[in-house]
């Protein structure tokens, strides 16, 4: 290779293994990715391989990849248990003012019953509340505490 | 019940004709850091009652109680009693000024009781020390049961004479009582009078309730309750205890007011991830839509002649106050600072906005002019939020809540009050944690 060609490899290579070792944000305990908790703590599971939650960033309603694939996984559930309906509960963290965090909560609930539809399921199973900020699952007032209650969780009707 | 919250005869009976100019006067629109030295003397008995022994504690009851009210406001400094000289039936006739001079009083309020048929009747008098005058005298008569509004309605008239403003003495809060930890949080609707006076829960805490306020008539409220775990908003008649859910709605439905001539409830109705706002007439039934974006709209109010609503929006990315005409129309935003901004309370004056503003994780508690200019933060806090106008526009309750450490622990909520001058502030004391809190208008129109 002539040496303009080594000089772009390098440079190539070299920006590759940067952007490789960016990627790697999950390092081992890290447990937040951006703003949107990423771990397991706190999170139940409807049947084996089923978790029961997604988690969201501030002041958001959006679904992560994470969490697509924990609907989708939901939805095949549901689809297999034809007889199941569901509560979709929203929640929000207490670092926001009362009444705009039902309403978050209620968003989130929603984007979580609007992309289940999207895989078949009626939306006659499903049932949605928002409790705002009023149910945390975790007591403290830390970063990690809020990510753990910023979220949406399906539970089974009785 | 009933007549613990009505008066059955205020007759007001002016009975000096004398209404000298004062040369005792206080300022409230700038902070006060030179409260105004006032004298109350215990109200005499009349010679007729004096062996009521109940009845003669209720004279020393009502000046304590407007002691109270007068030392809260931060406009006023009561002095001791143990300094007084004159025995309170000669200074109620006529006070020796000199000697009210010699402890440093400006001005002294004497009063006179008398229980006849069963009725409590009240004269009380306010005296210019300074000028050595007579600048208010006013009798009226009620139920004995209501003494401590008797205190209240006199704090209001000499806050009103001294101040040329009206007083917010005779008033209730209603609020949330709280307890247990944050994930159980038990939750009950209480009123209690503005001094701390006369709590009572108004809901059994079987399931949360939120965010409650007053029509202007006193004898509703609105608030959300997560009956049957529906979250809807609710009707409470206060001397019944008949509570009722507003409307029909097929979704949750919360952030209730009432509008200023206590004819509609407006709030919040969340449907498919979108709240908009809506009024339902209580007399008709009819439901208008009022705002109609897919963003999230809530917490409204309205301005005191009704004509148009503040409001908290994201419309534009982030909650922000907006502003429209009470049909909707004419949607504007106010706010442009950075940082986050709602609960905006639109002042019972008519001419400002009160909200609650978060930045770089710290709340604030804010006034604006109703075109958003003006900004003014009052105080700032790790967590305080939702504002409520006294009757008069010159003070702010609100709640706090204390971080908690990473297990809970550590944590709790009170209200707080707050001048619009940023002063005197302080805690309200409650017996249980508390939030939510909403200001009554005057009891006395």
């Amino acid at each position: 290779m002539n040496s303009m060609k080594l000089i772009k490899y390098f440079m190539i290579t070299a920006l590759c293994s940067v952007l490789l070792s960016a990627c790697a944000t999950s390092k081992k305990g890290a447990v937040l990715e951006g703003d949107v908790y990423a771990g397991n703590e706190t999170v139940e599971y409807l049947a084996t391989g089923v978790k029961d939650r997604v988690f969201f960033a501030t002041n958001k309603s959006t679904l992560t990849t994470a969490s697509r694939d924990t609907l989708r996984k939901q939805a095949a559930w549901l689809r297999k248990n034809g007889k199941i309906s569901v509560t979709i509960e929203g929640h929000a963290d207490e670092r926001g003012t009362r009444e705009y965090n039902l309403a978050l909560g209620e968003r989130r609930a929603n984007a979580v019953k609007d992309y289940l539809m999207t895989y078949g399921i009626s939306g006659k199973r499903l049932a949605v509340i928002s409790y705002g900020k009023e149910r945390p699952v975790n007591n403290g007032s830390t970063p990690l505490a809020w990510s753990q209650n910023r979220r949406s969780v399906t539970v089974k009707a009785d | 019940m009933i007549k613990k919250f009505l008066i059955l005869t205020l007759i007001f009976i002016s009975f000096s004709s004398k209404f000298s100019y004062a040369l005792v006067e206080i300022d409230i629109t700038r902070g006060n850091l030179d409260p105004l030295p006032i004298a109350v003397s215990p109200l005499f008995v009349h010679k007729n009652n004096l062996k009521n022994k109940e009845f003669k504690e209720i004279g020393a009851k009502i000046s304590e109680v407007i002691e109270g009210n007068f030392k809260r406001s931060g406009l006023f400094n009561p002095l001791s009693k143990e300094s007084f000289v004159q025995e309170p039936e000669i200074a109620h006739l006529k006070p020796r000024f000199e000697d009210w001079k010699l402890i440093k009083a400006q001005a002294l309020v004497t009063g006179k009781i008398e229980l006849e048929n069963e009725k409590l009747r009240v004269e009380f008098r306010l005296w210019d020390v300074v000028a050595a005058k007579e600048i208010l005298a006013l009798a009226f008569t009620t139920v004995p049961n209501n003494w401590r509004r008797v205190a209240h309605i006199i704090s209001d008239k000499v806050y009103q004479r001294l101040t040329g403003e009206k007083g917010y003495f005779d008033t209730r809060i209603i609020y949330v009582s709280e307890a247990g930890p944050k994930n159980a949080r038990i939750k009950k609707l209480a009123i209690m009078d503005q001094d701390g006076s006369n709590n009572k829960y108004l809901t059994l805490g079987n399931e949360l309730v939120l965010t409650p306020r007053f029509s202007p008539t006193n004898q509703l409220v609105t608030y959300l309750s997560y009956f049957k775990n529906l979250p809807r908003v609710y009707l409470l008649d206060i001397e019944t205890g008949i509570q009722e859910v507003v409307g029909d709605f097929p979704g949750m439905t919360f952030a209730p007011r009432f509008s200023p001539d206590g004819k509609k409830i407006i709030m919040s109705f969340a449907e498919g991830g979108n709240s908009d706002i809506y009024t339902m007439n209580l007399e008709t039934r009819v439901v208008e839509k009022i705002t109609d974006h897919p963003s999230i709209d809530t917490s409204p109010s309205y301005s005191p002649d009704g004509k148009y609503i503040a409001f908290n929006s994201d419309r534009s990315g982030l909650q922000q106050i907006y502003v429209m005409r009470s049909d909707g129309s004419n949607v504007k935003r106010v706010t442009f600072g950075n940082g986050l901004y709602g609960t905006p309370v639109w002042s019972p004056r008519g001419d400002l906005i009160a909200f609650t503003k978060v930045r770089k994780g710290r709340f604030y508690i804010g006034v604006m002019r109703t075109d958003g200019s003006g900004e003014r933060l009052l105080t700032e806090n790790f967590y305080q939020e939702a504002p409520s106008w006294s009757p008069n526009g010159r003070v702010l309750i609100f709640y706090r809540e204390t971080k908690s450490n990473a297990k809970g622990e550590g944590f709790s909520a009170k209200l707080w009050s707050i001048d619009l001058t940023g002063y005197n502030e302080m805690q309200i004391e409650t017996l249980t944690d508390a939030s939510d809190p909403s200001w009554s208008s005057l009891l006395t129109k």
